[in-house]
């Protein structure tokens, strides 16, 4: 498998460390049913998935990477920071 | 038996081997196969299951009869292809699986019990008595199983692994990945072009055919000379890529040493025996070719009998007929090839045997149309086979048959990304599915495209593609003419009659144990295959797949295309486990780190102790000390009335500045950090998302917006991977950077009431209790080197942290132990440290062991209320306040009790040991010199309430069961008097 990061170009994936579902963090004040679901809970869709990848023996970038499940395709590669993950601050 | 100025090999050197012991000769050039029919040695090896005898059945990778032995001790290599072996001087080969030698082998008798060994015959007969199993069948199946044997002994060679990038990754070298590569390269593609074989040419170099007017040769030598002038064109031989994986990466194995004599070099080392190498390529083009395929009918396994393409492989390539009085039986074309071949070149042919009624005649031999061989006798080589016709039955005399059922184009790679292929009913065969592997085109045989001329237009086109979509302009070329004669087949797969039939030589699968597994239900082409263990070999079906799923398509009324196949799976070729793992074997695989002062420590007979990939001393000891006890006992003591010295610089350090620095620290620690005033330090802890301790440590301000935190040893990296999440995913908007100083600096715990005295003989201006307080950190200079001091304690005593960079560590840490040596102290391990801390209750990792909370821990009031950070919600979960939840208490051992240990679990007196009423479990444990006796933290059910309880604690691995009293986390100075001066 391979990925594009943003920052160094196209890569093997054993650059990189997978954390999981790209999920929008609860914002302070947030019920604990959100809590719930943003910490135990996941789709596991047979389809498109963004998640976050971490360039860690490269540029030590966040990525988000949108791919497909069932073909592996890999459809869009974006930093974490360019996007709102982080709900309100 | 070799033919005069026949094949490639005219002239070569003679080369000289042994097989079994016996002394032969081969020349440069031939494979262990080629040599053994040189010879006339047919009877290679012995089957899996009923031991009966194997010859050489293909002239490939596919090869499921000629596994053999070679090397010996270390370097003993089994179940290799004597048919992709090269020879070598001084090669020696030993057959396998056969005892006391392939011609006379005991369990050969299994042969005539075959009647009991059908299909199915483990999962029926191994059922009862249970007992049985463990102790008389399993171990008699193992004894039986295998074929080539492992020597037991750690792999003495040594393999390497490689990476490699191109536009064109072409996977073959016959007619069609040549045009591939030579369209490609003229054009400028970077072009890699792969060959499993030793010579590049596939079929070309085994076939008798024109083209452009001139032999396949000559054609061959021309284009290999054009690729090899390009310089965007790799060519690699003996590579076989193994499997296709997900945007556009490729295994692939190089046998780098088989073909060659192990050869040592002056270091010792020596060339490796294979690399794996792993390939992005932009575009893939698969000219893998076909195998062809083997017909079932009655003792069809004899040695003698080959498949029709490997007879004149090995008669062109390297003039050797493998016998003298050859027929064929084919129900195909192409197959007529090597009839017409062997005539040519001068062997007796003793019949053509055709299933066709309306197969080609010819002018060279008569063919026997609508006929087929259905049955043979012979021992150990082929002696006659059995011909059935309209006209009856009539036996031949042979020595060697070649049998063609068609040919089965490679289409693995296409499949291993779950693509299946597809059944094409004009050639009879399965063929890639479109779009199979996004960027790779199946071309030629291996796209069911089995003449020359086609081969070669479909490799020219597929590199147009490629072209176009790299943008780069084609250079006019004419595409050479060939062959192009139809594919003309008609099916037959296995021949009726009585009688065992194989389709899977090496693991002896019959047309009736097939045909048994539909009856029993097992119809499914996944589950016969499981069932009957056929395409489970180390060939993985390669011959016999599409025979077999046939015959179970007959037998369960289903076309072939609604039997399907079953799944290909990488690799295509086997793959050793060391070529896999190459540079991850003992410290490849796990590397060492060593300390500044690792060799100060070595020199003072420092026993160590591995942590992560960390050496850490773990004691030091002394003339006298007869166990590591004495040692700790004594470092100890050093700390607690003089000084000692330890190295600290395992903990991870983290760098972090910028104008929210401050910010983002009150955010992932559960404490405030942005009120921590310049030149302090303070003690935090960072909670998980979920609420969980991750780790705890010391942060120091240095500046405004400049602090070092540290981390636990083991969790260095899992911390700056969660300090850049928090900053890059959650808070992108704060301005703040972390850099990795674990390595930069080498930082030593000075530790003791002497503590002070000692650095202030060292440090460039001294220190004193008012201006470097408990907690308080910044620059000094050591020697006009400068450093950074921290205040700070895991010992409970007087101690800092002295940090010099990392060049100067080792003559800090020696200067550091001679000054502590002249106080009457020393260096003190992790044996000491881990006693100092328990006895302090401070926690480790042991503690932190991903299950406790902060108020597990006895840490509730570094929960803030008022402030947000990570963890917090969770944290405030009613579950993980429980007052019932285990939490940190410390254990003293009543009466006279030598022994506690870490991992025992904690029961109530009255209660009977049993998992159910668990009630906790010991996390560290230690003597303590100062109070006598040993001394424990853990973890216990509403264990704050109990200071005081009497509680039992048991660990049956080692035999531990004794009675200790719960007390308070810390058993030395609990008022930290002796931490602050």
């Amino acid at each position: 498998m391979r990925i594009t990061c943003p920052l160094c170009g196209e890569r093997d994936r054993r650059e990189f460390n997978v954390k999981g579902a790209a999920l929008d963090r609860p914002g302070e004040g947030a019920d604990q049913d959100a809590w719930h679901s943003y910490v135990n809970l996941r789709q596991n869709p047979a389809g498109v998935l963004a998640e976050l990848w971490y360039h860690e023996m490269g540029c030590g970038s966040w990525l988000t990477v949108t791919r497909n499940t069932v073909t592996h395709e890999v459809l869009k590669v974006e930093l974490a920071s360019e996007t709102t993950l982080g709900g309100a601050a | 038996m070799r033919i005069s100025g026949r094949g490639r090999l005219a002239g070569a050197k003679t080369v000289n081997f042994s097989f079994n012991g016996r002394h032969l000769m081969g020349v440069e050039g031939d494979t262990l196969a080629s040599a053994l029919l040189a010879n006339d040695i047919h009877l290679v090896g012995r089957s899996f299951k009923y031991h009966r005898p194997r010859g050489i059945l293909t002239a490939g990778s596919e090869e499921p009869n000629a596994l053999v032995t070679l090397g010996q001790g270390g370097q003993q290599d089994p179940n290799i292809r004597a048919t992709t072996q090269e020879l070598y001087e001084g090669l020696e080969a030993r057959s396998q699986n056969c005892w006391p030698s392939v011609e006379h082998d005991i369990l050969a008798v299994n042969n005539l019990a075959a009647p009991f060994f059908g299909a199915g015959f483990y999962y029926k007969t191994f059922m009862w008595p249970a007992a049985f199993w463990e102790k008389l069948y399993e171990p008699m199946i193992r004894r039986a199983a295998g074929l080539g044997a492992l020597s037991g002994k750690a792999d003495a060679d040594c393999y390497e692994k490689a990476f490699a990038f191109c536009d064109l990754l072409v996977v073959g070298s016959g007619p069609a990945g040549l045009m591939a590569a030579l369209t490609a390269g003229r054009a400028g593609a970077d072009v890699l072009l792969l060959e499993e074989d030793s010579q590049l040419g596939g079929r070309l170099l085994v076939e008798q055919e024109e083209i452009d007017g001139k032999p396949a040769a000559l054609w061959l030598q021309t284009a290999l000379a054009e690729l090899q002038a390009l310089d965007n064109v790799r060519l690699m031989t003996r590579t076989a890529v193994t499997g296709a994986y997900d945007q556009g990466t490729y295994g692939a194995l190089e046998r780098v040493g088989h073909h060659e004599m192990r050869r040592y070099s002056l270091k010792g080392s020596h060339r490796p025996r294979e690399c794996f190498w792993r390939i992005a390529a932009k575009h893939c083009i698969l000219a893998a070719g076909a195998i062809e395929r083997p017909v079932a009918f009655r003792n069809n396994d004899r040695p003698g009998v080959m498949m029709a393409s490997a007879v004149r492989a090995y008669l062109n390539r390297w003039g050797v007929a493998p016998g003298e009085r050859v027929t064929l039986f084919a129900n195909n074309d192409d197959a007529h090839r090597t009839a017409r071949d062997l005539v040519q070149a001068g062997v007796h042919l003793a019949a053509v045997v055709d299933s066709r009624h309306d197969a080609p005649d010819s002018d060279l031999y008569t063919v026997m149309r609508g006929a087929q061989v259905c049955d043979t006798s012979g021992g150990k080589r082929l002696e006659s086979i059995t011909v059935r016709s309209v006209r009856g039955e009539e036996k031949i005399q042979t020595d060697c048959l070649a049998m063609s059922g068609g040919w089965n184009p490679s289409v693995h790679l296409t499949c291993h990304l779950n693509a299946r292929p597809v059944w094409r009913r004009e050639v009879l065969a399965f063929v890639p599915a479109a779009g199979a592997v996004p960027g790779m085109q199946a071309v030629g045989a291996c796209n069911g495209t089995f003449s020359t001329q086609g081969a070669l237009n479909e490799g020219a086109m597929a590199a147009d593609v490629v072209l176009d979509a790299l943008g780069l302009q084609r250079a006019e070329a004419a595409v050479p003419v060939a062959q192009d004669a139809p594919y003309q087949i008609a099916p037959l797969w296995a021949v009726p009659g009585k009688g065992r039939a194989w389709l899977d030589f090496q693991n002896d699968v019959t047309v009736k144990d097939v045909t048994q597994a539909a009856t029993e239900n097992f119809s499914s082409v996944e589950h016969m295959k499981r069932y009957t263990t056929q395409g489970m070999a180390t060939d993985q079906g390669k011959n016999s797949n599409v025979a077999a799923l046939a015959v179970l398509a007959d037998v369960t009324g289903r076309s072939i295309p609604e039997t399907g196949t079953t799944t290909f799976r990488p690799p295509f070729v086997p793959v050793s486990i060391g070529a896999m793992g190459a540079g991850a074997v003992d410290h490849g695989f796990k590397p060492q780190r060593f300390l500044t002062s690792h060799g100060a420590s070595e020199e003072r007979g420092a026993s160590q102790l591995e942590v992560g990939l960390w050496y850490r001393a773990a004691y030091f000891p002394k003339p006298g000390e007869t166990n590591w006890r004495q040692s700790c006992d004594r470092e100890v003591m050093w700390v607690r009335r003089a000084v000692g010295v330890c190295d600290v610089s395992t903990l991870g350090k983290i760098d972090i500045q910028g104008p929210d620095a401050a910010k983002l620290l009150d955010f992932v620690y559960t404490n405030t950090f942005s009120t921590l005033k310049q030149g302090r330090v303070r003690y935090g802890l960072m909670l998980r998302e979920d609420g969980f301790v991750m780790d705890d440590g010391t942060c120091a301000r240095l500046g405004e917006s400049h602090y070092v935190l540290t981390t636990t040893t083991a969790a260095a990296g899992e911390v700056m991977a969660h300090l850049e999440f928090v900053a890059q995913v959650l808070r992108p908007e704060w301005d703040v950077r972390f850099t990795s100083v674990t390595e930069h600096w080498a930082q030593f715990a000075i530790a003791g009431p002497q503590s002070r005295a000692l650095l202030n003989g060292l440090l460039d201006a001294p220190i004193d209790s008012e201006n470097w307080p408990f907690m308080a950190c910044g620059e000094v200079s050591v020697m006009g080197v400068k450093g950074r001091l921290f205040r700070i304690s895991f010992s409970g005593e007087e101690a800092y942290e002295l940090a010099l960079p990392a060049d100067y560590g080792d003559s800090l840490f020696r200067t550091l132990l001679s000054r502590a040596e002249a106080m009457g102290g020393g260096a003190y391990g992790m044996e000491a440290l881990n006693v100092l801390r328990i006895e302090k209750g401070f926690i480790t990792h042991a503690e932190i062991n991903g299950t406790v909370t902060a108020h597990d821990l006895g840490l509730a009031r570094m929960l803030p209320k008022k402030k947000d950070f990570i963890g917090k919600a969770m944290a405030h979960r009613p579950g993980l306040m429980d007052a019932d939840r285990m939490q940190m208490i410390g254990l003293k051992p009543i009466g006279a009790v030598k022994e506690l240990s870490a991992g025992a679990h904690l029961f109530s007196p009255e209660d009977p040991v049993e998992r159910v009423h668990d009630q906790g479990y010991v996390t560290s444990v230690g003597f303590s010199p100062e109070l006598g006796h040993m001394i424990a933290l853990g973890f216990l059910k509403r264990g704050s309430k109990r200071i005081g309880d009497e509680i039992r604690l048991v660990d049956h691995m080692r035999g531990i069961d004794t009675l200790c009293e719960v007390v308070e986390p810390v058993f030395y100075d609990p008022e930290g008097e002796r931490t602050r001066g």
